[in-house]
């Protein structure tokens, strides 16, 4: 049957006319003196904690000028460094992105028998000191370990990034499952929307800032990895030597520009975090408008 | 046409939800399904639209046996409670999401939806997102949403039930009128006996999983098929051992034909009305309403006696 629409009398509750789209504009009210002390505050105890020693790592980054900046991060040993843990952080961020999703989507739909266990070993990589977890990766994967030997490859530095990443995107993503209206995934079934669509029109666009967010931190914290990684790599330049061990075998380093190489290639990982931080925010915010 | 269902059930663990129902839904009609929560109505209106899975039993939509389609190809509306409402998009492609999921082109969907948003008196809100509106204004998107894929049926579970009062009661008026425009058979729930009596055509109280009448709102009000039905559609009182109306009682200030003698209790006055406690010698207390202007004829003051009878072929039931 086919409904006929006319325009049905009488005005009902709640109308109140405010035509077409509304910005959230300033109110222009002075600062009050509370508000403006705490705001002071806040502003000063960021300086100190993050804005002056970004501010000092990038001073002595440049403290031989551009050129000596460059030279240190353009050098084969650097770049292949700097090549391999940026693309090891990217791995390990995808991965999280989609596995711990799908992680935390079962533990929060599924329900499944055994959850509370399940929410242990995920919180387990979170507890455990980094240097732990390499004694964990080498007694598994190293050349005497009871595993296959995965000493000093790549599989073996990644698989250890993604155990010490594993609870970012589960633990992100899990809150904001929990408060997903069901309601909504029902009345879009109910539209003629498919699971598949019901999931990417739906449910994806309210998950993906926490998924966004899952793997930024996912990213930060495998880019500068030093613990775990250091046992399971047997830091050959060029080869499996990871940007995070370079830096403090800089550090180690008697000659004379050896600091200020250090602190240009800690920019450079500075500057690639800041990147991959806009980077997601932006993607994020694409599919959450599309829908 | 219309909804059939056949011997449904359904249990949650060891409760028992829905006890071999049978239901027949006419078409085009707009039809309550009213009870005490907990009772069934909503769990048989939710396996109507395919969100819930019976035991046992059938559903057949507009002629069509519909008890294993997905929801997706049931062609029913919903409106729930909560409004349902997807956060994250307009107004406007709520209301298009059903036929961009049909994939209708571009131009027909933006005359539709503003055609439904004026319907729902919304059109100026068609940039606002969900949380920028009202509850009132959210449902009626939820309802122009329901009605935009041109549904066979319009399911609606307790659709006012979040509202505050005056926003429930202009809603309700509203949409018996919306119904006699858009004719589609609709089906809602609802706890209300004032809302199923006022704007339904046809009335089915279910209570603890099973029908327990089925009916137009003033053969339920005027010969309930028992004593839950005539209690749960109006307010209801004993006299000489029978369930009444306390509307339905004469009061007479000399001894009457078949009445029985009482003595005035307490009175109370709300507005217009009157209500009297009574007490007779057989039940344990009578209430009895009246206008302000009988009372005052009557000329009743507490202590007084009265002799009460039933008003004669008023609905009443031997408790």
């Amino acid at each position: 049957m086919t409904a006929t629409l006319e325009k049905v009398p009488a005005q009902p509750a709640g109308t109140f006319a405010t035509p077409g789209r509304r910005r959230r504009s300033r109110t222009g009210l002075p600062l009050r003196a509370p508000s403006g002390l705490s705001l002071g505050l806040v502003v000063l105890w960021l300086s100190l904690l993050v804005l002056l020693p970004l501010a000092a790592v990038v001073g002595k980054a440049f403290g031989s000028g551009w050129h000596g900046f460059w030279s240190a991060i353009t050098n084969s040993v650097t770049a292949d460094a700097l090549k391999l843990s940026i693309g090891l952080a990217l791995a390990a961020a995808l991965v999280n992105a989609l596995l711990g999703t799908l992680v935390a989507w079962v533990l929060v739909r599924d329900r499944p028998r055994g959850g509370g266990a399940f929410e242990l070993v995920i919180d387990i990589p979170f507890a455990l000191p980094t240097i732990v977890a390499g004694v964990v990766m080498l007694a598994l994967y190293g050349s005497n370990g009871v595993g296959p030997t995965l000493f000093g490859t790549w599989l073996g530095l990644f698989i250890t990034l993604l155990f010490v990443t594993l609870p970012f995107t589960v633990r992100t993503v899990q809150p904001v499952l929990l408060d997903l209206d069901k309601d909504a995934e029902q009345a879009a079934a109910s539209l003629g929307a498919r699971p598949a669509t019901v999931f990417r029109r739906i449910v994806l666009p309210q998950i993906v800032p926490a998924v966004a967010s899952g793997a930024t931190l996912s990213f930060a914290r495998a880019l500068g990895e030093y613990g775990s990684l250091v046992l399971i790599s047997s830091n050959l330049p060029h080869h499996n030597l990871i940007v995070s061990s370079l830096i403090y075998g800089k550090l180690q380093d008697t000659s004379s520009h050896a600091t200020q190489q250090a602190a240009a290639i800690a920019t450079v990982l500075l500057v690639v975090s800041a990147l991959v931080l806009v980077a997601l925010d932006l993607l994020q915010r694409r599919i959450a408008r599309r829908g | 046409m219309g909804i059939e269902v056949r011997g449904i059930a359904k249990r949650f663990g060891d409760f028992v939800a829905l006890d071999d129902v049978d239901l027949r839904v006419q078409s085009g009609a707009l039809t309550a399904l009213l009870g005490p929560s907990g009772g069934g109505k909503s769990t048989l209106l939710r396996i109507v639209a395919g969100l819930e899975k019976p035991d046992a039993g059938s559903v057949e939509i507009d002629g069509q046996d519909a008890t294993r389609l997905a929801p997706r190809h049931r062609d029913v509306g919903f409106v729930f409670q909560h409004y349902a409402a997807f956060t994250h998009l307009s107004v406007f492609r709520n209301v298009a999401f059903g036929l961009e999921i049909r994939k209708r082109p571009k131009d027909e969907i933006r005359r539709r939806v503003y055609e439904l948003l004026e319907l729902v008196h919304l059109e100026q809100f068609a940039d606002r997102l969900p949380a920028e509106l009202s509850g009132g204004q959210r449902q009626r998107m939820a309802l122009a949403r329901a009605l935009a894929v041109e549904p066979k049926v319009l399911l609606l579970d307790e659709p006012f039930g979040a509202l505050d009062a005056k926003v429930r009661k202009e809603l309700r008026d509203w949409l018996r009128r919306l119904h006699d425009e858009v004719h589609v058979t609709t089906v809602f729930v609802t706890h209300d006996q004032e809302e199923a009596l006022e704007v339904s055509d046809e009335i089915v109280v279910i209570n603890n999983g099973r029908i327990e009448q089925v009916g137009s709102p003033d053969d339920l009000y005027d010969k309930p098929g028992n004593q839950f039905v005539m209690s749960f559609l109006g307010p209801v009182t004993t006299l000489s051992g029978r369930l009444v109306r306390p509307h339905d009682i004469e009061v007479f200030t000399v001894p009457a034909d078949d009445a029985v003698r009482a003595q005035v209790n307490r009175l109370q006055r709300v507005g217009f009305e009157v209500r009297a406690e009574m007490v007779t010698g057989t039940d344990a207390a009578t209430t009895v309403q009246l206008t302000r202007g009988q009372s005052e004829a009557l000329n009743l003051t507490e202590g007084v006696a009265v002799w009460l009878r039933p008003v004669p072929n008023s609905t009443g039931l031997t408790v």
